[in-house]
């Protein structure tokens, strides 16, 4: 249960290797999180750094392409650490724009993961909180759908997806006792993003677990990252089509 | 479905909320209570998440039969629902007084057994267990038992925080009073070591004690405070215009929190003017005066719905207790508080007395001190839980039905009899039907 601090008891990590996941896990667990699930393909996720934190950690093999186990999946990590308090689906595949624009069917794989494997997670676990009466979905969006680019519109149109989605289930789930909790990350540094230029006010994985936790102390719906983001969107949203599409990334 | 949160507003957790009239629709509630299980709430004092169910059944118990009786010796039953607010209304003007009352009297019988409740006379009356001669006790087989001192169950139950079954009525002892007046002697103390020495040099010649603590001052004056201690009053002490009538007793609210209250009202400048001020009224050498009930046993509730002042994000309450010679560590956690500058709005200080055979009972013989936190100051979980370290490391333990935020290990190591209270409940109730966010949180069932 969470408590009155708002510090947690229990974790899901969907996408158990993923370094922004990680990187929320370790504080959740730093302030006191005592069991966690790790749910990764393939079953194998870096489980010693948290049990040297003091955390009891499940790691159960998932795969975020195969939608038709993921009720499953939710059920498998309450049943290992009863109440869900916090479920963070962080799964997600970065490819290139010039190779989606070859192979179609990559990009509609890739769509199927980072849109389509989110929805069925973000449903069955909104299931569980509902049924639960308390615990927040974490969905981690990106400022790549708030407006989406030319440089990146297969990826960008799955995050626009998600993040209508997300905030379509956090209405839903209003009420219930359960919330989601929706994060705009801009361009963050780090594996997935390897070898890419950062964009202007890019973060790191660090800086946006320090955002997601915080958020998890309010009542905040929203949360950008950085915060100016919010306001420089604000703006790049009402940019005329003919400058948008000649921006340069 | 409804949003529940305990008296500090914070954590809210949905549940289907019944309010079963009597015993009999209580345990048909229970039987279909499903697998989310059950837990009984009276009139949601207790701060934290004692009387949440996330996902489950809540019986609002406060209409719950409604009866009650007294004998010509003061022994008491009363139906589990009825406040300890209805009962002195009643009582009081008969002659009759609770054996104990917590600051407030808008808990329910049912809740001040749960919580074992104290009060400012636990040095010598200990709580409110210990006045019990008897429980029903509606268990998870929808059978309704009759528990006495003798069942480890009844011990079970008694600060067992409603994890055992619903209560369903309690009888108890009160204690004959010839007045609806006290008679208090009011000093202040210019610091920790004035306030613990005092306290405990003087308290055995009162029924009632407490010190409040003006958190807020450092350096020389740090735990300065003023003390308080009283007894009932006799005719004799009464000012002449309330002889015609000594016994009368009908308070009510003086004034309403808003709804609205935004938060940040109970900030550091505020607390700060009203602890000078309310220092500053309180005489240096001691002073007697005569007080209502109300006023001395339940200034808050002149408020009501006072809860609401520190704003959205609500408040917490630390209330813990060590052991006669842990008074270190009650300095280390004054010090860091008044170091820190937290505000707190209400700090008091209290001498506990014996503690009842109750297995998840608070009291026990020792300081304990209460305060309480808006639940927005930065640093706030950090502090609380370091201070968790000192408290277990005395000996001393966290009071549940304040508590909203330790960890299932902080309680596991406080509580030395929880092992026994567990296999006690394993038998009372084998599916886990009782159960709240309280027990989920800290793991107790």
């Amino acid at each position: 249960m969470r408590n009155a601090l708002g510090s947690v008891d229990t974790v899901l990590l969907l996408g158990g290797r993923s370094e922004i996941g990680l990187a929320i896990v370790e504080r959740l667990v730093r302030r006191g999180a005592r069991r966690v699930v790790l749910a990764a393909r393939g079953g194998t996720a870096p489980a010693d750094g948290l049990e040297r934190l003091g955390a009891e950690v499940h790691v159960l093999d998932f795969d975020a392409a195969r939608p038709e186990t993921h009720a499953a999946l939710i059920e498998e990590a309450a049943a290992k650490v009863g109440d869900l308090d916090v479920v963070i689906p962080a799964f997600g595949v970065l490819g290139r724009q010039a190779v989606y624009d070859a192979d179609p069917v990559a990009a509609a794989r890739d769509v199927a993961v980072n849109f389509g494997g989110h929805v069925s997670v973000g449903l069955a676990a909104a299931r569980r909180l509902r049924e639960q009466g308390h615990g927040t979905l974490v969905v981690l969006s990106s400022v790549a759908g708030v407006r989406v680019r030319k440089a990146n519109f297969v990826y960008g149109s799955a995050k626009a997806g998600l993040d209508g989605f997300a905030q379509g289930l956090a209405d839903a789930l209003h009420g219930s006792g359960a919330r989601v909790v929706v994060v705009r990350p801009g361009f963050v540094i780090g594996r997935m993003t390897r070898g890419m230029t950062p964009a202007p006010m890019s973060v790191t994985a660090a800086e946006v677990a320090d955002a997601v936790v915080a958020a998890l102390d309010t009542r905040k719906g929203t949360v950008w990252v950085p915060a100016r983001l919010r306001l420089a969107f604000a703006v790049m949203r009402l940019l005329p089509r003919p400058i948008w599409r000649r921006l340069p990334r | 479905m409804t949003l529940l949160t305990g008296w500090g507003r914070t954590a809210p957790t949905r549940a289907t909320v019944a309010r079963p009239r009597t015993a009999e629709e209580a345990a048909e509630l229970v039987a279909k209570a499903g697998r989310r299980g059950v837990v009984a709430r009276g009139l949601g004092r207790a701060y934290g998440d004692a009387a949440q169910n996330a996902g489950g059944l809540v019986l609002d118990c406060t209409a719950l039969e409604r009866s009650w009786r007294v004998d010509s010796t003061g022994l008491v039953t009363a139906s589990a629902g009825i406040s300890l607010h209805d009962l002195m209304t009643a009582l009081v003007p008969r002659g009759w007084f609770v054996p104990v009352t917590p600051g407030t009297r808008y808990v329910t019988v049912g809740g001040a057994v749960a919580a074992d409740v104290h009060g400012k006379n636990h040095h010598v009356d200990s709580s409110f267990g210990a006045h019990l001669r008897s429980l029903r006790l509606l268990t998870a087989d929808g059978a309704v038992r009759t528990l006495g001192p003798g069942d480890d169950l009844f011990w079970a139950t008694v600060g067992g925080m409603g994890l055992t079954g619903v209560i369903v009525e309690a009888t108890f002892r009160c204690v004959p009073i010839e007045t609806a007046w006290m008679r208090v002697d009011v000093e202040r103390t210019r610091d920790l070591d004035h306030t613990l020495e005092t306290m405990a040099a003087t308290d055995d010649g009162h029924r009632y004690t407490v010190a409040w603590i003006d958190l807020l001052a450092r350096g020389r004056r740090m735990g300065r405070g003023v003390l308080t201690r009283g007894d009932h009053a006799a005719p004799g002490d009464l000012p002449a215009r309330a002889r015609g009538n000594p016994l009368a007793f009908a308070p009510r609210p003086l004034l309403s929190a808003p709804p609205w209250a935004p938060g940040g009202l109970l900030n550091r400048a505020t607390v700060r003017a009203f602890n000078a001020a309310w220092y500053g009224k309180a005489p240096a050498a001691p002073r007697r005066v005569v007080q209502g009930i109300a006023p001395f046993f339940h200034p808050l509730d002149g408020v009501s719905g006072w809860n609401r002042l520190y704003g959205p994000r609500g408040f917490v309450q630390y209330q813990f207790v060590v052991p006669l010679g842990a008074e270190d560590t009650l300095r280390r956690v004054v010090e860091r508080l008044s170091g820190a500058g937290v505000v707190s709005f209400l700090t008091v200080l209290k001498r506990f007395g014996a503690g009842t055979p109750g297995m998840l009972s608070f009291p026990m013989q020792g300081w304990t001190l209460a305060l309480d936190i808006p639940a927005g100051q930065s640093g706030l979980a950090a502090m609380l839980t370091e201070f968790d370290g000192w408290v277990a490391a005395a000996g001393g333990r966290l009071y549940l039905a304040k508590d909203s935020r330790m960890s299932a290990d902080t309680m596991a190591a406080t509580y030395p009899r929880l092992e026994r209270w567990r296999q006690i409940r394993r038998r009372a109730d084998p599916d886990g039907v009782f159960v709240s966010d309280l027990a989920r949180r800290l793991r107790l069932c």
